[in-house]
């Protein structure tokens, strides 16, 4: 028998993470404040990659390859992880994003047939987006806001239960931008920055983690020792 | 059954315009539970929730002092927040990040003292754009006022507290899942055993995971006791629970009511609560605990409002979301969109859950478009058998985690109580519903 070819590790050596080149200044500035405050900077992958559609609307590649530098990993994890999220878009999208929730409660409520005069009215079916890329329509699982159904968000933001009549009036205000205060072009999530840093000395965390890792080997070592 | 009164545990600011504020909340009785719990020790904060016997509010319903107690065995390194509420039809977190977000922070700060943990993630699905700002902006608040950080309120007790953005994936509710997105990964359930992330949880490290409502009881519980709590509701369902209501009734929304003292039926029809089905409609069906739970019929409407006393009856209260379908409903239509959720949701990882809410979902689109063929309801019933081998309730497993097991929940309710429903729409070629 030879030993097993590793794989993973020259993979890993193979991409040299270097300095963020596409995000800006800020962006960058925020995802550092960002990383510090988990224990393991891959936590901060999804929060960077909102930072991310933030700056440019949608997930590109080259966002990919800075982010997998901030948090150290490869592109194709991020690009990987960032793939099973609705939220995260790794193609470009209107700068609207109107998600139309059909689940039960809507369905229910005649999201059907919103959905319906939605992707006439915008001329898209649903996934797809407008020529000139103002508004990408969705058909959204549960939005958790069922007492309004039929349910609506725009860059997830709730606008109300929507009829025909008032989601046309909706876009035109969106195209005219009469809401553009309330709801941010898409890729903004969160506008409320942290004020503070992290208080609990990172040492405390780190003892603690030591604690628990070595209670569990205590645990193993007693139970191996039952076993046998 | 009546409608009882009892105290609002976890509403008693919604009443504002401002509940999210500092100010509300400290002219409203904040952060006063909290320092009722730094007065005491650690221990005798936890046996107060233990007192209260409050269940998980997330859809499991363990009981939270218990997987506290685990813990006691082991020293714990993080608490984790449940905030990823996106189970259909449930919009009771939902209120509660928004228009409460102190709450839920001092709840936090209350469980991390008596858990004695340093660091707490509060997990959010990305969707609560608002909800996110809300809580961002009450952390910052309670910083400043003392509430989180170092030595909180002069108590030689800190605690971080950090709000992390899901980005869009109903499994994330799986609390194995859950800490594998907040690790910056596919959220992928982890494999049981260990059965509680209180054995290995965020990055291997002991963590418990909570609900964001069960969080949201704590300030409550301390400020007027465990015994107080328990006293409410009946059983092993203590206190009380928000409700959210929708579908088919004049007054959807949540409701804080009593548990076990309430019943289906008050919850639908009082005219304070639902208001009935409009229209002057009637029932069909209703959904007693979200998606994944087995319908009941008009026969079930006076079932209790109570974790036990549902199950007995075999669905479950689950996430405490109730939809309600009038007698114009099409169940086929409504179970084939069910299990398009499903579908769509499911992360991939085992066959049965991943193959077969597809097929499940394209035989049961061919039957509500007037295509079907009279085996297919054999045929569903039987690829329902292979995710959920009898599929009975509670479900048996053969996936990684309960989203497989819950697929068949609305086909077979479906097909048990409206079979002449779908007869007719293979027969006649399409929906009589239109």
């Amino acid at each position: 028998m030879t030993e097993p070819t590793p794989v993973s590790a020259p993979r890993r050596a193979a991409f040299a993470p270097a300095a963020p080149t596409h995000l800006s200044a800020d962006i960058v500035a925020r995802a550092h404040e960002l990383i510090a405050l988990y224990p393991e900077p891959r936590s901060a992958l999804i929060p960077l990659c909102h930072l991310a559609q933030e700056q440019d609307g949608w997930l590109t590649p080259e966002a990919m390859v800075d982010i997998a530098g901030l948090v150290g990993v490869t592109p194709g994890e991020v690009f990987g992880t960032a793939s099973f999220y609705d939220m995260l878009h790794t193609e470009p999208v209107g700068t609207h994003v109107v998600a139309v929730c059909t689940n039960i409660a809507c369905l229910l409520g005649g999201a059907a047939e919103l959905l319906e005069h939605a992707e006439q009215s915008l001329g898209v079916g649903a996934g797809g987006t407008t020529s000139d890329g103002a508004f990408t329509l969705e058909e959204a699982e549960c939005l958790a806001d069922c007492d309004r159904a039929p349910c609506v968000q725009v860059n997830h933001r709730y606008v109300g239960a929507q009829t025909p009549e008032s989601f046309d009036r909706l876009i035109a205000d969106l195209r005219s931008g009469a809401r553009a205060a309330e709801i941010p072009p898409h890729g903004t999530l969160i506008r409320v920055r942290r004020t503070t840093g992290l208080e609990v000395d990172p040492a405390a965390v780190a003892d603690e983690r030591r604690a628990a890792a070595e209670a569990r080997a205590a645990r193993e070592a007693a139970a191996d020792g039952g076993g046998a | 059954m009546a409608i009882t009164q009892p105290p609002k545990i976890v509403t008693s600011r919604l009443g504002y315009d401002d509940s999210h504020t500092l100010e509300r909340y400290l002219a409203t009785g904040g952060y006063e539970g909290l320092r009722a719990a730094l007065a005491r020790t650690p221990e005798a904060v936890a046996a107060e929730v233990d007192a209260a016997s409050l269940l998980g509010r997330g859809g499991a319903g363990f009981p939270a002092g218990r997987k506290w107690s685990m813990l006691r065995k082991n020293p714990v390194t993080y608490l984790v927040v449940n905030g990823d509420e996106s189970e259909p039809a449930t919009f009771k977190d939902h209120l509660l990040v928004e228009r409460d977000p102190h709450q839920l922070v001092e709840g936090v700060v209350i469980a991390a003292y008596a858990l004695q943990v340093s660091r707490v993630f509060i997990f959010l699905r990305g969707e609560f754009a608002l909800g996110l700002e809300r809580v961002q902006s009450a952390l910052n608040d309670a910083y400043a006022h003392g509430a989180v950080g170092r030595d909180i309120f002069g108590s030689g007790f800190s605690v971080d507290v950090v709000v992390h953005p899901g980005a869009g994936a109903y499994i994330c509710g799986e609390e194995t899942a859950l800490l594998e997105s907040l690790e910056g990964k596919r959220g992928f359930p982890r494999i049981k055993p260990p059965f509680f992330p209180a054995a290995i949880g965020l990055y291997g490290d002991p963590t418990v995971v909570n609900n964001v409502e069960t969080m949201s009881n704590l300030p409550w519980i301390m400020t007027n006791g465990g015994a107080a709590f328990a006293a409410l509701g009946g059983g092993r369902s203590t206190g009380t629970r928000l409700f959210a209501l929708a579908g088919h009734v004049a007054n959807p929304g949540v409701f804080e009511l009593e548990m076990v003292k309430t019943t289906f039926d008050d919850l639908i029809n009082a005219p304070v609560l639902g208001g009935g089905i409009p229209h002057g409609r009637g029932l069909k069906a209703f959904i007693p605990g979200g998606v994944s739970a087995p319908w009941f019929g008009p026969d079930r409407i006076d079932l209790p409002l109570g974790q036990d006393e549902v199950a007995e009856a075999g669905s479950m209260l689950g996430s405490g979301s109730v939809v309600v379908m009038d007698d114009h409903t099409c169940a086929v239509r409504a179970a084939w969109r069910i299990t398009k959720f499903f579908s769509r949701e499911s992360c991939g990882q085992c066959t049965p859950c991943r193959e077969g809410s597809g097929w499940l979902e394209r035989i049961m689109e061919r039957i509500e478009r007037g295509q079907g063929r009279e085996e297919d309801l054999d045929l569903l019933m039987d690829a329902c058998d292979n995710i959920s081998p009898g599929v009975a309730w509670p479900p048996q497993q053969t996936t990684i985690c309960v989203l497989g097991p819950s697929i068949p929940s609305s086909i077979s309710s479906a097909i048990t109580m409206f079979r002449d429903e779908f007869l007719v729409h293979i027969k006649e070629g399409g929906c009589p519903y239109g």
